[in-house]
């Protein structure tokens, strides 16, 4: 059966889609990426840190992680209204999660950095490709940081999994359907954001940890691959 | 991230002597790079750059009811989003005038010059139209995101197809590929903001240039026609300065188009 399964766009189960990445896309900012999986396309930049405003925010012990993530109103096939959503709030949220545990901003009392993504072309696994952008930003900044920070979705189609959903997947609806879980990993092998959407059982769940590391492992040297061209670039 | 007085004051120094920080000429653009089609999602997209400067412009077609008032018109909606991720002086929120003000400029450039042929934009008179969504992000701030919008929306629309409409079951076929350019005139619109600096006039400032206009002016021009324009900011003009600028504003706008011709097939 494994062998049998064909995905919509013909990728292998544990193929992720063409991975493009690129740090210092925007002038202005302190630190900023590019990230896509195939079609899905996030930018990231990084402001800061500076002080916090306003005042009444602001963390006398230590330093504050800010992201924003929203889609471009054009991103999607149906236009969104531009501004934030519940959806984007979340996400934002998310994936301030998914990035603290790797920041070291305990120095920066009173201080923010923010981070602001935008997606520019929604393929699915938008919130992935945006952590791993934030990531990079991060790192292009020079905050200080443990490690980088990867995502990928994983997906059960029907009884398969798939790593790096794209939106043919995610709609997926023979058999059990569809059901995303996106995940990141930081360099250390340590999961920093889960989410799943379906229905899945324990011991399946256990090998998407496994599937999902592998594939970050790769996503990883990608990223690493890109801050260092980018400091060869300014050399 | 504020330019200093003394920038400002070296600024208006070597203005007076027809001069910039980057050698270019009081009327002179930066380098303009076009990318067209950036967001496969989106009916019509453009990426423009002039210097450091970046917008994102994107097209959606929607159908939606007329206006009463124009039941057979399609709608034409901009708006604009000054990303903080642009610049470190936009800030989150709910918009602020200065980028309520550049969508409404961009959208009256576009609307006046009647460069969207909005007759042509009817599905059934007075039930249903197509409603054009113009939606402008900025990428990066150096300057002159005014002129950079109007150009990216324009080039745009000329790179926009209209989805497939099923009128039967009224549902816009948006996984089927469109094919009908969406019509617009051959007269190029663009428009221009012409600031004044001391006793100098310019073009396509830079953040810092821009940081200490005193006036400004913007011309929605089509080469033959003017359609549009705004006046900005506290200072004067007199009229000798605003003859200059209209004469200036044909010459850019040739230079300009002749750019960008090849992104506006």
């Amino acid at each position: 059966m494994t062998k049998e399964f064909k995905r919509p766009d013909g990728r292998k189960i544990e193929e992720m889609r063409p991975i493009r990445a690129e740090v210092g896309i925007i002038p202005n900012a302190d630190g900023s990426a590019m990230f896509a999986f195939g079609e899905t396309i996030a930018i990231a930049a990084v402001y800061g840190p500076k002080k916090m405003h306003p005042q009444h925010m602001q963390n006398p012990e230590k330093g504050t992680l800010r992201c924003t993530y929203n889609m471009m109103s054009f991103s999607v096939k149906d236009r969104i209204r531009p501004g934030p959503s519940r959806r984007s709030m979340e996400i934002s949220k998310i994936t301030e999660w998914a990035l603290s545990p790797i920041v070291l901003i305990d120095d920066y009392a009173n201080n923010v950095i923010d981070v602001h993504i935008q997606i520019l072309q929604a393929n699915a696994s938008t919130r992935c490709a945006g952590i791993n952008a934030a990531a990079m930003a991060l790192a292009h900044a020079g905050i200080p940081m443990k490690g980088l920070a990867s995502s990928v979705s994983i997906g059960k189609l029907d009884t398969q999994l798939v790593v790096d959903l794209n939106k043919d997947e995610e709609d997926w609806e023979e058999g059990e359907g569809a059901t995303d879980m996106p995940i990141t990993f930081t360099d250390d092998g340590k999961i920093t954001h889960f989410q799943l959407d379906g229905k899945i059982t324990p011991e399946q769940l256990k090998e998407v940890v496994d599937l999902g590391k592998k594939a970050c492992v790769q996503i990883n040297e990608i990223q690493k691959k890109a801050l260092k061209d980018a400091l060869k670039k300014e050399e | 991230m504020e330019t200093s007085n003394l920038t400002g004051k070296t600024i208006q120094k070597y203005l007076n002597e027809g001069k910039r920080f980057d050698e270019r000429k009081l009327e002179e653009f930066r380098d303009i790079e076009v990318e067209v089609g950036v967001s496969k999602n989106a009916e019509g997209s453009a990426r423009v750059k002039i210097g450091k400067t970046e917008v994102i412009v994107g097209i959606k077609l929607d159908v939606t009811t007329p206006y009463p008032d124009s039941p057979t018109d399609g709608n034409l909606m901009v708006t604009t989003e000054l990303l903080p991720l642009s610049s470190p002086r936009f800030e989150l929120g709910p918009p602020k005038i200065d980028s309520i003000e550049l969508g409404r400029i961009t959208d009256r450039m576009i609307r006046e010059s009647k460069f969207i042929q909005l007759d042509k934009l009817c599905i059934k008179a007075g039930e249903k139209v197509w409603n054009i969504f113009i939606d402008i992000y900025s990428l990066n701030d150096d300057g002159n995101l005014l002129d950079a919008a109007g150009i990216g929306a324009v080039i745009a629309l000329k790179n926009t197809k209209i989805p497939k409409y099923d009128a039967e079951n009224e549902k816009v076929l948006r996984d089927e590929t469109p094919e009908t350019p969406l019509p617009t005139s051959n007269d190029i619109p663009l428009s221009f903001t012409f600031h004044k600096i001391g006793d100098s006039i310019i073009v396509d400032p830079t953040r810092e240039e821009e940081d200490f206009s005193e006036s400004r002016l913007t011309i929605g021009t089509s080469g033959k026609y003017i359609s549009s324009m705004q006046k900005g900011d506290e200072k004067e003009l007199t009229p000798e300065e605003f003859k200059h600028i209209v004469d200036l504003s044909t010459q850019v706008w040739k230079d300009i188009s002749k750019k960008i011709e090849k992104y506006l097939k």
